[in-house]
This record gives structure tokens, sequence and C-alpha cells, in this order.
């Protein structure tokens, strides 16, 4: 049981009458990992997240964590280890802080109890802890929610877009403290359409579109699969085109903001420099580009909107 | 268990509407008591109404009367009917059933500080009647449905038993409440139904033609108390309204918990 993976679904499905909110995912995380689930808004992610979390049973198909089924066993077996939150965290709003956090504690058996100081200071709430939780913003929220899960001292941490709503200063602590944990060795399940958070936290990743996976793997094998483009700028952009035309294995030659951009594969690229060299034309730049996680996402997902910068979070 | 109780009361205790229910409870006999002070005449017409200035003792037993009619029916609801559909449309259901607590467990919680509330409220109100009756017309031996008259000590006795028996139907309310919270997740669906269903059992009670139904009437279980107070003491109602509202408390308090059990937790 201690070996099975943190997190193992196996051809989950949820309908809500004719809609596939989620169909047939098979996915895997592995110890250590820190997974990125990625997908534009509506795709499932959190209907997956959901359903790992026991909040809502599979139509069809099984969710496990460390070897055991939240619908099947219960929460309190299932979720031993496990702690996160879908959506925004929430809590009472009438209630601290401080009493938040007691009250979940108490609900996970209360031996916690003497931890909550520690975990407030470590998500920079101890100063307000005695203040009503609706009075707290967003991203005290979040934070909040981070700590509420460390009551736990899980072994695999659910988040559901934890930098969503933050402002950038609040995001790179969220990321920070991301980083922080998955380094202590918590396996992290992070769901996102934040594709810059997913490329700085992420070591595997899988791409959801309408409900389905269409990638499941190494984020670096992902980006290793994308067609490398390059781009050149010369002193005499024209008669460079034309020889990027002749050369071989040199393809899809394009002009754009007074450089050409083409695909080739690094022999290529060798041997048009020659050519171009032969032509007595001078080269100011000629550098690879990898595509960018963005590009492969919107590739994937038929160019529905994930996002890769702070500032155009809200998008999908 | 104990803990989830505890914190459900907590919850409760944090939250304006419960001292809203609690404080006009508590009103109520107290304005009673001053009005009739200023009055002469008095609710004659009413059990125990008659002797209302003879003892304080009987001002509580005359609340029970008047606030079976609305009241007790509200207040009930106000809680027992937020009690889960409030936690989902806070989002705070995910955040308690995502910790090491089953389903079964919450909604035990849940149940069990809604009908503390309830037993509270009608306790707390009996409290500040008794003692405002007490301090306007003396703790005077209390006389009986029958007319024969019963020690002080006594009367406070019936008072305890009528109170506990007044509760059984007010359970069979919030239990109604507690299952429209569940099912509709939605408060105010929950209080207005409730309180609907339980004015409907009143308006069912006083049709004329259903002398056959009427005793297994939620509404007609307020009066079981009455049986306390006869000389000898009349078994019969009390009996019929335990079990009579066992059945009304325990069959929505099933339909919840079992779809309680089952539903899927998103955001309402």
């Amino acid at each position: 049981m201690t070996d099975a993976p943190p997190v193992a679904a196996r051809a989950l499905v949820k309908r809500y009458g004719r809609i596939v909110a989620v169909n047939h995912v098979d996915l895997t995380v592995e110890a250590g990992d820190v997974f990125g689930y990625l997908g534009p808004n509506g795709a499932g992610k959190t209907t997956s997240l959901r359903m790992m979390l026991g909040l809502i049973r599979p139509t069809e198909g099984s969710v496990e964590l460390f070897g055991r089924d939240p619908v099947k066993e219960g929460v309190r077996k299932a979720l031993a280890g496990v702690a996160g939150f879908v959506e925004a965290p929430r809590f009472y709003p009438y209630l601290s802080a401080q009493r938040n956090m007691r009250l979940v504690a108490a609900y996970d058996g209360g031996q916690a109890r003497g931890r909550i100081d520690e975990l407030l200071e470590l998500v920079e709430l101890r100063d307000r802890a005695g203040d009503k939780v609706g009075g707290y913003s967003h991203g005290m929220r979040q934070r909040l929610g981070i700590a509420a899960s460390l009551l736990r001292s899980p072994r695999l941490l659910l988040l559901d877009e934890p930098t969503t709503g933050l402002d950038p200063a609040g995001m790179r602590d969220m990321r920070a403290l991301v980083k922080r944990l998955a380094e202590e060795g918590i396996t992290v399940l992070l769901s996102s359409h934040l594709l810059g958070e997913v490329e700085e936290l992420c070591n595997r990743v899988a791409i959801i579109r309408t409900g389905k996976i269409v990638y499941e793997g190494a984020l670096r094998d992902l980006l290793a699969t994308a067609t490398t483009e390059y781009r050149l700028r010369s002193a005499e952009p024209e008669r460079a085109r034309m020889i990027c035309l002749a050369e071989s294995g040199v393809e899809n030659v394009r002009a754009e903001d007074g450089e050409l951009r083409f695909q080739a594969d690094e022999e290529a690229v060798a041997a048009l420099s020659i050519a171009l060299g032969q032509a007595r034309i001078g080269i100011t730049v000629l550098a690879p580009e990898a595509a960018s996680l963005e590009e492969l996402f919107l590739g994937m997902t038929g160019g529905e909107s994930g996002d890769k910068s702070p500032a155009r979070e809200e998008v999908a | 268990m104990t803990a989830v109780y505890r914190w459900e009361i907590a919850k409760l205790l944090a939250q304006k509407r419960t001292y809203l229910g609690l404080g006009a409870a508590m009103l109520v006999p107290l304005i009673f008591v001053i009005v009739l002070q200023f009055q002469s005449g008095g609710p004659n017409d009413v059990p125990l109404g008659r002797y209302i200035r003879d003892t304080g003792l009987a001002v509580p037993f005359v609340a029970l009367f008047f606030m079976s009619f609305w009241a007790f029916l509200l207040i009930t609801s106000l809680v027992a009917g937020d009690v889960v559909a409030s936690e989902s449309h806070n989002g705070t259901l995910k955040t308690i059933l995502t910790r090491s607590r089953e389903r079964g467990q919450v909604l035990t919680g849940k149940i069990l500080a809604a009908l503390t509330y309830t037993a509270v409220v009608v306790v707390a109100m009996a409290t500040v009647g008794l003692v405002a009756g007490g301090i306007a017309w003396g703790f005077n031996p209390l006389t009986s449905l029958s007319g024969t008259k019963v020690s002080t000590g006594h009367g406070l006795a019936l008072l305890a038993v009528s109170i506990a028996v007044y509760f059984l139907p007010l359970a069979g309310i919030a239990a109604f409440a507690l299952m429209l919270s569940t099912v509709t997740r939605n408060s105010a669906a929950s209080v207005v139904g409730s309180l609907m269903w339980a004015l409907l059992m009143q308006l069912i009670s006083v049709l004329p033609g259903i002398e056959g139904i009427r005793p297994y009437l939620l509404a007609t279980q307020f009066d079981a108390w009455h049986g306390f107070l006869r000389v000898p003491a009349d078994w019969a109602p009390v009996v019929r309204a335990a079990w009579v509202c066992s059945l009304y408390a325990l069959i929505p308090l099933a339909v919840a918990y079992l779809v309680f059990l089952r539903r899927d937790v998103t955001e309402d």
C-alpha cells in the first residue's frame, strides 16, 4: 500500500447529464513529483481534483491516493497524508483565522493544534490570526488555505490554481512556498492554467482538453517534442531569404519584424550559415528559439487559452 | 463525533442569527408579562391562562401555547434550515469534508447542534417566563387543568417534563428543515419551506372532518404537554407525541442522511 503512487486515476469519468466533464482520464503522479495539471478553464481539472478529494463521486473509473479510494474507503483513510483545496480555499468568515485553524485541526483529530501558530507564521498571517476571515483579502485566504493544508503534515498536496487572483508579489510568494514544500519532499499536484507557473515549478505535466488527457509525461520531454525554430537577422534580408528558400532542410521560411524565421535541424542550419557566408551576406543574429510551453499547449488544446503571464491570468 | 458537535455549537455561537432567535424567544414572555402588568384582562381561553396572575409558574406554560403557532417554528427553522445550506453556499462544506471526518459524522454533528439549539431556545423562553412571572406574581402553587392545586415544586417538575414533550414536535420541524437544507442547499428556501410545512400542519389540524387523522398531525403534538397538567396525568397524548414525532423526525433525517452521504460537493 505504501508503494502505491500518490495519485493514480484510472479511466476516470464524470458525467453531469449529457455533459462529460472528465472523460476516461488516466493519470499517475509519482512520489516527489511537482505535477502540473494543465488545461483551459472548463477542461475538467477541478472536477478531477474534486474526485481525488472525495468531494464528488466518479461516474466510472476510480482514483486512488496512495492506493486508497476515497469513495470506497472514506476520506478518513483515503485522505490520510493528503491535503489541499479546490478552487479558492473556503473558511468561516465569522471566525478568526486562529479559530478556523483550530476547527480544521479538531476535524483532523486535534493532534496538530500545537502547530497552528507555527503555520500561521509560515504563511505570514500570525499578526492577523485574531481577525475574522471575512475581512481577509483573497491572497490572505489562499495563504490560510495552504496553512490549513499543512496542518495535516501531508505527503501529497493537491492545489487548484493556488495563485489565481493573487497580485504579482503574492504569486511570487506562493510559488516560492510551493517550491519550498516540494524541496521538503511533499508531492504536489498543481492544477493551473498559468503556463509560466507550470514551467517554473513542475517536473511532470498532464494536459487536459475537454475532459480528456492529451499529454502526460515529463515537462522536459514535452518541450523537446517541439520543432526548433530559428531566427535570422542579416544585412540583406531579401537575398538571405532567397538562400534560405533554396537551402535543403530549411522549411517554413517567413519574414517577421525584419527577421527571417524558419524551421530546420542543426545540420541544415550549419549548411545555411556557410551558404550565407559564401554569398557574402553578413549575419547579425542566427539563433534557435525553442517552442514555448504556451505554443505546445495551444497546439494541444486547439487554441484554447491557457496563460503564461500573470497579467493575463484570467484569459481562459 | 464530540469534536464535530462542539465546533458546530461554536459556529452557531459565532453567528448573529443564533442570537436573533434566542433573543426573540426570551423577549416574548418578558413582553407578555409586562403587557399583563398594565392590563386587567388576560388570556382566559388558553390552558392555564385564567390563572396567570395567581402564580408566575403559569407564565411559561401560557407562553408555550402561544409560541407554538409560529414563533418557535420560525426560530427552529431559522437555524436548522441554515445549518447545511449555508455551508454549501459558502463553500465551507468542502473544507470540512476533506478533513478526517466521514460525512455521516459531520451530518450527525449538525443534527445534534440544531436540536441542541432548539432545546436551548425553549428552555431559555421558559426560564425567562418563569423568572419574569415570578417577579410579577410570585411563585405560588399552580392550578392544574383539572382544577386541583399543585405545589410550586411539583409545578416546576411539570414544567420541566412539559418542555421535554414540547421539544418533540419542534424536533420534527428541525428535522424537516435540516432535510430541506441538505437537499436544496439554499438557506432561504429551507427556512421558508419548513415554516410553510409547519403552518400547513396547523392549518390542516383545524379543518373540520379530519378527526381521524388529527391526533397524528405534527401540530397536534404541541398540545401533548397538557396531559401532564391533568390530575391524574393523562399519558396517552404524551406517548402518542413520542412516536408520532419520532416518525416526523426520523423520516426527513433519513432522507437528509442519504442525500448528504452521496451528494456531489460542488460550488453552488
